[in-house]
């Protein structure tokens, strides 16, 4: 009998060279006339292990990474096909501590199953939401995603409960449910995992929705950047629609919900959602103003819904196991768990699903294993290019909406790039504004104009001798942004630039109390 | 313009027309077709795509030209991304920019002396966690240096 290996198809493992691994494995079991079986599962989001390949021995299944091909005979002559040691031996991949250590609800599967096979999305606990939701009225299904406390995992953090309800109790003849997938975070991989790796997840996440609000079609934006998400989830469509899932009748519900992918073209500010549907509708990415709300006047002027992909891939949970179960993870008025994702300059750079409520000190040192260069971390951006540089004496704050918006920081879409002691802030800060110029979609001048007029002025601020005119201009400057640009885009760009010079004077050149003087 | 209808990129753009005249939101879905077909949206092909779309040629040269991924002329041989995101900064990606200028001779946005090479930013690959990350035409890299990159290019070059 052959024995089955396990290695990921995620782009990460991909990137790592995973495809060599692979080819190694079968040209080194042919020459030795051993059979093996090897398949492509998700990742699990161990991103320093990768390529990671499990074998599936009688103890369970045990990991070795990363690989390299070069490994690949050396593996073989370990007898890692029975869990023989070797250099790059890490045990049962579900007793590694990373893992171990996590509460995976959304991404409980990831790494586990192999991405397009029904079977193993069956097995694993797929479809019972949607199997619940056919069976209940659509009312109870929008208050039980209210009763669950869901959140907007994009950023924005709105109830995603309150939004389906006022979709449902609009009239419209057309409804559509929109998956916002264009994750243009720097430091986010959640989503991209998401597709790549559990489509039928956000599949099933959708048609709960549609059936919910009463929404016959649905659209995932994706971005051009993630081709193989785009693949994978134009495939996993295909075969959903064809097992009943998806379709004029799904499940024998006698409803239908139609998905399609649309693939995005490169431009940021297309992440905000009105932005997103002038895009979808085959426009240039321009904000609209609010109102109308989307919800009320969303896609083609119809009501829509509106949502991030792990927003929707954790309605499939909360349907199956009930929303006081979901309810019970998390703090306050964060309820339910994160995907954080730990990237930038960090030993162990990877996805860990947790419960809002640890701290960024928890996620950098016990889950990251401090910063990869093996110099002292000096700051650490949460919530993407918009979000602010968290100092050290903000590492202990519990990841919450409420306690980090009260600090002026946000947590996003939970993406976290650390940097180390050799970064320059305000040359970080300076590519921030650099960021939203390239980015701008050019409705509102705070946002179009003011972030050239940032960059010059920080590099004012750098060249200058008397520097607290520059200052004082870029803090107005802010000022403008956050509170006269249209979006987050021009409305957050300020966050980055202020938490660098507030915390990091000394990289503008400036003395403490220059910098914090308003 | 002087490219007139029987040139075999305009008859590719007529081919690809009819899937997307009728599909709601369809001029996104049109340039992809057209861009993957020629590897860029020739503006010759301006007028017929706004006449199928039933828009003005203002409309659609104003969507190609809003986003970064459609092209307008046509790029090297091969396609060379580099993440200039916050993540790929924090693990020297700004160096293996200014390296891989020197390598290929060109800066951003532009594209090898030679035609083999265009340079691109790209703003996250999704690969954060294994940064720096590059992209060369379909193929992902994570946590490249400068000596691998020099070596995948020359590999690259030395094919062609």
């Amino acid at each position: 009998m052959s024995i089955t290996l396990y290695v990921p198809c995620d782009s990460a493992a991909l990137a790592a060279g995973a495809d060599d691994v692979v080819d190694a494995l079968h040209k080194e079991a042919t020459a030795r006339g051993i059979s093996i079986d090897v398949q492509r599962n998700s990742s699990r989001g161990m991103f320093w292990l990768e390529p990671l390949v499990e074998v599936v021995t009688a103890a369970g299944r045990t990991a070795y990474g990363p690989v390299n091909f070069q490994d690949v005979p050396s593996l073989f002559e370990a007898d890692f096909l029975h869990g023989g040691s070797h250099r790059l031996s890490l045990g049962l991949t579900d007793a590694l501590p990373y893992l171990a250590k996590q509460q995976r609800l959304t991404f409980a599967r990831m790494g586990i199953t192999r991405p397009l096979s029904l079977d193993d999305y069956a097995t694993h606990g797929g479809w019972v939401g949607l199997q619940k939701t056919v069976a209940m009225d659509g009312a109870d299904v929008v208050q039980n995603v209210l009763d669950s406390g869901l959140r907007g995992r994009g950023g924005a953090a709105f109830p995603a409960g309150i939004k389906w309800r006022t979709v449902r109790a609009t009239v419209a003849a057309q409804k559509y449910v929109v998956c916002n997938a264009d994750e243009g975070d720097s430091g986010t991989f959640s989503d991209r995992m998401t597709m790549e790796g559990d489509p039928y997840m956000l599949i099933e996440g959708m048609a709960i929705a549609g059936l919910a609000v009463g929404a016959t079609q649905g659209y995932i934006y994706i971005r051009s950047e993630y081709p193989h998400a785009i693949a994978t989830m134009n495939t996993a469509i295909q075969l959903a629609q064809a097992a009943g899932y998806l379709g004029e009748n799904v499940l024998g519900s006698g409803k239908a919900f139609h998905l399609h992918v649309r693939k995005a073209a490169g431009s940021y500010v297309c992440g905000e959602e009105t932005a997103m549907l002038e895009s979808l509708e085959g426009k240039r990415g321009i904000v609209r103003a609010k109102p109308p709300l989307p919800a009320l006047e969303g896609l083609f002027g119809q009501p829509t819904v509106i949502n991030n992909v792990i927003t929707l891939a954790s309605v499939p949970i909360i349907m199956a196991k009930g929303a006081a179960f979901y309810k019970d993870f998390g703090m306050g008025r964060s309820t339910g768990t994160l995907p954080f994702q730990i990237t930038g300059n960090i030993r162990q750079g990877g996805l860990v699903e947790r419960a809002f409520g640890l701290t960024l000190r928890e996620l950098l040192y016990d889950f990251g294993g401090g910063s990869r260069s093996g110099r002292p971390i000096k700051a650490v951006q949460v919530g993407g290019p918009l979000g602010a540089y968290v100092p050290e004496s903000q590492w202990d704050v519990p990841l919450d909406y409420e306690a980090y918006a009260a600090l002026g920081l946000v947590v996003g879409h939970g993406g976290i790039v650390v940097h180390d002691d050799t970064a320059n802030m305000a040359k970080l800060a300076r590519y921030a504004m650099e960021f939203c110029a390239v980015e701008s979609c050019g409705k509102c001048t705070p946002c179009r104009i003011g972030s050239t007029r940032g960059v010059e002025t920080i590099d004012r601020i750098l060249n200058a001798e008397d520097k607290e005119q520059p200052v004082h201009l870029l803090r107005d400057l802010c000022d403008t942004m956050v509170n006269g640009s249209l979006c987050a885009m021009g409305g957050m760009t300020p966050y980055p630039v202020l938490s660098a010079l507030n915390h990091y004077p000394a990289d503008f050149g400036l003395q403490p109390a220059k910098a914090t003087a308003s | 313009m002087n490219t007139t209808l029987e040139a075999p990129e305009l008859q590719t753009v007529i081919r690809l027309l009819p899937e997307f005249k009728d599909m709601p939101g369809g001029m996104l879905p049109l340039l992809h077709a057209v861009q993957e077909a020629l590897g860029f949206i020739p503006a010759s092909a301006v007028p017929l795509m706004a006449e199928a779309m039933n828009l003005s040629r203002a409309e659609v040269h104003g969507v190609i030209t809003y986003y970064h991924f459609f092209r307008s002329k046509a790029p090297g041989k091969h396609v060379v991304q580099v993440c200039r995101a916050e993540a790929c900064q924090a693990c020297g990606g700004e160096q293996l920019l200014s390296d891989i200028e020197k390598a290929l001779g060109c800066k951003l946005h532009e594209t090898s002396a030679d035609g083999q090479f265009s340079l691109e930013p790209v703003y996250c690959l999704g690969l954060c966690a294994s940064s720096p990350a590059v992209q060369i035409d379909d193929k992902l890299y994570a946590r490249m240096s400068t000596d691998k990159l020099q070596r995948v290019v020359a590999e690259l070059g030395s094919a062609s």
